[in-house]
């Protein structure tokens, strides 16, 4: 490992740390440098706990899915384009509409907002690191193994293959013999606690690890969307992991959860899944509201209209968001009382999401609007997403949701929801921060052409959907006769599709072709307000030289804006350098709390990621022995992690009535 | 703000106490296995309002052994507890002493469990009630064993002298697992050994 201990550091258990400024090339700076650069290698590849490492990790390895799905959403329209096609056979369309919602929902959609917010939540929070570096390692890679665990089965034709919310009883063993359902439910439950630490990791890094001054109504949107995204996380994926895993039990041990016959109740699934799904729905959405509601003001040149009521609206739909599962059960059977509660929820949400659009709309108007690449995903994601809040609204409403249940228009629904809200804020961010995560500016000439190409085809392919589904066209089925009338808007759809497709192309050979000749980056290219701005483009191995002092929302507009509160100090601030150190703060108001020793590199998080994808393997496999073998691999590893150290300060160095240490 | 903040004044360093990163992960742990209880509990009360079975298939649950269960595991936490005032106070035997008590008051707890487990005339599979005793129980012990392993490694660090009374975080946070281990088994049994009774 990447031990750099030089010149023994001060271990003593109570200090005053030294406040003063380390520019480019001084002795400190160097120091710094050292004690956080990743060993060069294989070595430091894999035993890297660099968040800004892991959150382009996560970044490529999501947006890697992004295409797959995409690829299996264009297979899928291939075959939908004229009725009567037989490209794929009823079975193949099974697994691949089933692959490309797992894939977009749970390997694509969070995982990349996962991969922005740990690239820049230390830079724009003014800090070294995330709370817990190895943890954030460990997410990543059982991320990654989960998705290759999800992934295994496809080749040998034994996808998952009952839809992404996979209702039973259909999934249950008596309709679906083979391993299909088996590598779902055990993909998820590991998926799971990918997700679970990465958002445990979130919420200590927001309460515990911001910039002295940085005060909770400082922090930038995008935190807000991120920290209630994944407080939502930490409530909801048990409900989902749990699901799976019962449904697991029932499959392979024999209980009766869900078998009708023995009492058990197929409405369990629905309920234990949409509890989660629903509130992941939004857990998937406000990280990206929140780079939107961050980026978008730099384009409008000046701050965004109404932060406070912003970052509550953000809060306010999640807290809304867990009370609105059952609008994906109007057709269950249930209760008219239920039907209206639920129906009236979830149309209340629609007042939170309005005032972020109208937040984002005044922006735009009381602003000077700079019409280039980013600027142009941002306002066209908030069209998107005022077409698909509309027909969520419809959707919301009981009598019309009988109607367009299981329809396309519940497809074009949540493909304008998800592509709209979601994917267009990526890319728009991905166009945003490529100079801070690269050093150079992406092309702009192909940025535009990336956006036209890709707005144009995303409407054209999805509109005609909300008109196949009002035509009564039901989702999932593999093709359709001639005579129904749904020829012409599936053809042009699946053109559509295809348009949309080569927009994303346009977008990959941008990047491609900006990492090789684009214009170097200057660390504040588009003249942004927040604090990832304030370090160089890319930012060196420790982001901040010294640790910023934060005395306003905007720390690199405060020339121009009269926000009060004084100026920040970005050049003079905590030095830290006693080992690798941050400094941690209290929750509310960000005054100075402790000195936290942060982790080396280290090869645990690898180890304990791969040990429990293999448990799950020997799971699947019906290999006992193989699986405590794993399980007794992962409580070593963990153990070996936990493990009280010395250069962490987690116990005391010297002796227990050594004199030369202050007491504590 | 950033004048009115006092920047020169000595922090502690490393993982002291509540103020470490660790004590704040374990509580977000925390809430995420107590929502985990919650949704196994809601699928119990579910199925328990729906059914038409027999149900517990046994009749009322005996409450002698599961009781004094009860009391065995929350006498632990108490023990946990008193280690670390110890830890605080430079008693080092008595906390280590204190801790011994504590896991083995904790094997006490499983080695019951297990008992209460085989003399049921049901298995996991034979019916749904089964099925859910089982599942419910089955997630605590899971967490009980955890808890187990998390306090055996308390006290060989205890003994190895790793903590004195100004570093002992990892006593903190452990402790404050097994305590929740401990809370969330008073819901299990308030659902499956007191509710049957309620109707």
């Amino acid at each position: 490992m990447t031990d750099v201990v030089q010149s023994s550091p001060d271990l003593s258990l109570r200090r005053v740390p030294e406040i003063g400024s380390a520019p480019i090339g001084s002795a400190a700076e160097i120091r710094l440098a050292q004690l956080w650069e990743s060993a060069p290698g294989w070595r430091g590849w894999l035993s890297t706990v660099d968040h800004k490492a892991i959150g382009l990790r996560y970044l490529v390895t999501a947006f890697i899915f992004l295409l797959m799905g995409g690829i299996e959403a264009l297979i899928m329209r291939l075959q939908l384009a004229r009725p009567d096609q037989v490209l794929l056979t009823p079975e193949q369309y099974s697994q691949l509409f089933t692959m490309h919602g797992v894939t977009m929902i749970f390997l694509y959609s969070l995982p990349i907002l996962s991969g922005f917010s740990n690239y820049l939540w230390p830079l724009m929070l003014g800090s070294r690191d995330m709370a817990f570096p190895r943890l954030n390692a460990l997410s990543y890679w059982i991320f990654l193994f989960a998705g290759i665990f999800l992934y295994a089965s496809f080749p040998l034709g034994e996808a998952p293959n009952a839809g992404w919310f996979n209702y039973v009883p259909f999934a249950g063993l008596e309709y679906n013999t083979g391993p299909n359902i088996d590598v779902y439910a055990l993909g998820m439950v590991l998926l799971g606690i990918s997700t679970t630490v990465g958002s445990v990791n979130f919420v200590v890094t927001l309460f515990r690890m911001r910039a002295p001054g940085m005060s909770i109504n400082r922090v930038p949107i995008l935190v807000w969307g991120t920290l209630t995204a994944s407080v939502a996380n930490i409530f909801a994926i048990p409900s989902v992991s749990l699901a799976f895993f019962l449904l697991w039990l029932d499959r392979q041990i024999g209980t009766h959860f869900f078998d009708v016959v023995n009492g058990g109740k197929p409405l369990l699934w629905q309920h234990l899944f949409w509890m989660f799904g629903h509130p992941w729905v939004y857990a998937v959405v406000l990280p990206a509201m929140g780079i939107v509601s961050d980026a978008l003001p730099t384009f409008c040149r000046r701050p965004l209209v109404g932060y406070s009521a912003v970052a509550l609206s953000t809060m306010a739909t999640m807290l809304l968001g867990f009370g609105v599962w059952i609008h994906h059960m109007f057709a269950a059977g249930l209760p008219t009382l239920a039907l209206s509660f639920f129906g009236a929820a979830s149309m209340v949400i629609s007042i939170p999401s309005a005032v972020a659009v109208f937040a984002w709309i005044a922006t735009i108007w009381l602003g000077r609007p700079v019409f280039n690449t980013p600027f142009l995903f941002f306002a066209g994601f908030v069209i998107l997403f005022v077409i698909g809040g509309l027909s969520g609204v419809m959707t919301a409403a009981v009598p019309l949701d009988f109607q367009l249940n299981e329809t396309y228009f519940v497809v074009a629904h949540l493909h304008y929801v998800l592509l709209g809200i979601n994917v267009f804020p990526v890319v728009g961010g991905i166009y945003y921060w490529f100079p801070k995560f690269f050093g150079r500016m992406m092309n702009e000439t192909l940025g535009k052409w990336s956006f036209w190409v890709m707005f144009i085809g995303f409407n054209l392919g999805f509109f005609p959907m909300h008109l196949a589904g009002l035509l009564g066209m039901p989702r999932r089925i593999y093709t359709y006769a001639p005579n129904m009338g749904w020829n012409a808007v599936n053809m042009v759809t699946s053109v559509g599709s295809f348009i949309f497709a080569a927009g994303i192309l346009i977008f990959l050979v941008n990047i491609l072709i900006s990492l090789k000749r684009g214009a170097l980056a200057t660390p504040n290219p588009w003249d942004a307000p927040t604090l990832e701005w304030a370090v160089a483009s890319p930012p060196p191995a420790y982001n901040f030289a010294v640790i910023p002092f934060v005395a306003s929302r905007h720390p690199l507009w405060e020339g121009r804006l009269d926000e009060g509160g004084g100026r920040s100090s970005l050049e003079q601030g905590y030095l830290l350098m006693e080992g690798r150190e941050a400094i941690g703060t209290t929750p509310l108001d960000a005054e100075p709390d402790i000195i936290l020793k942060m982790p080396d590199d280290s090869y645990a998080p690898f180890f304990l990621g791969l040990f429990s994808a293999l448990a799950f393997a020997g799971l699947l496999l019906h290999w006992r022995d193989f699986t405590v073998l794993m399980a007794v691999a992962c409580s070593l590893s963990l153990m070996a992690w936990m493990w009280p150290r010395k250069a962490l300060v987690q116990r005391v160095a010297d002796s227990k009535y050594n004199k030369g240490a202050a007491h504590g | 703000m950033a004048e009115a903040m006092q920047l020169d004044q000595a922090l502690p360093v490393g993982s002291a106490g509540k103020r470490s990163g660790g004590w704040w992960g374990v509580l977000v742990l925390i809430v995420t296995e107590g929502s985990l209880f919650g949704y196994l509990l809601f699928s119990y009360f579910y199925l328990a309002s729906q059914t038409e079975q027999h149900w517990p298939p046994d009749g009322l649950p005996s409450l002698v052994m599961p009781g004094l269960n009860t009391l065995i595991l929350l006498a632990s936490s108490v023990f946990v507890w008193a280690s670390e005032r110890c830890i605080q106070r430079r008693q080092m035997r008595w906390s280590l002493a204190s801790m011994t008590l504590a896991l083995t008051l904790g094997i006490c707890f499983v080695v019951i469990q297990l008992r209460e487990w085989s003399i049921k005339t049901y298995t996991m599979t034979s019916n749904l009630y089964g099925s859910l005793y089982f599942t419910i129980t089955g997630f605590h012990m899971l967490h009980v064993i955890v808890g187990l392993i998390i306090l055996l490694m308390l006290l060989l660090w205890i003994a190895l002298g790793y903590f004195d009374e100004r570093r002992y975080a990892a006593v903190t946070i452990g402790g404050l697992y097994w305590h929740f281990v401990d809370v969330v088994w008073l819901f299990v049994f308030a659902t499956l050994f007191l509710s049957p009774y309620l109707y």
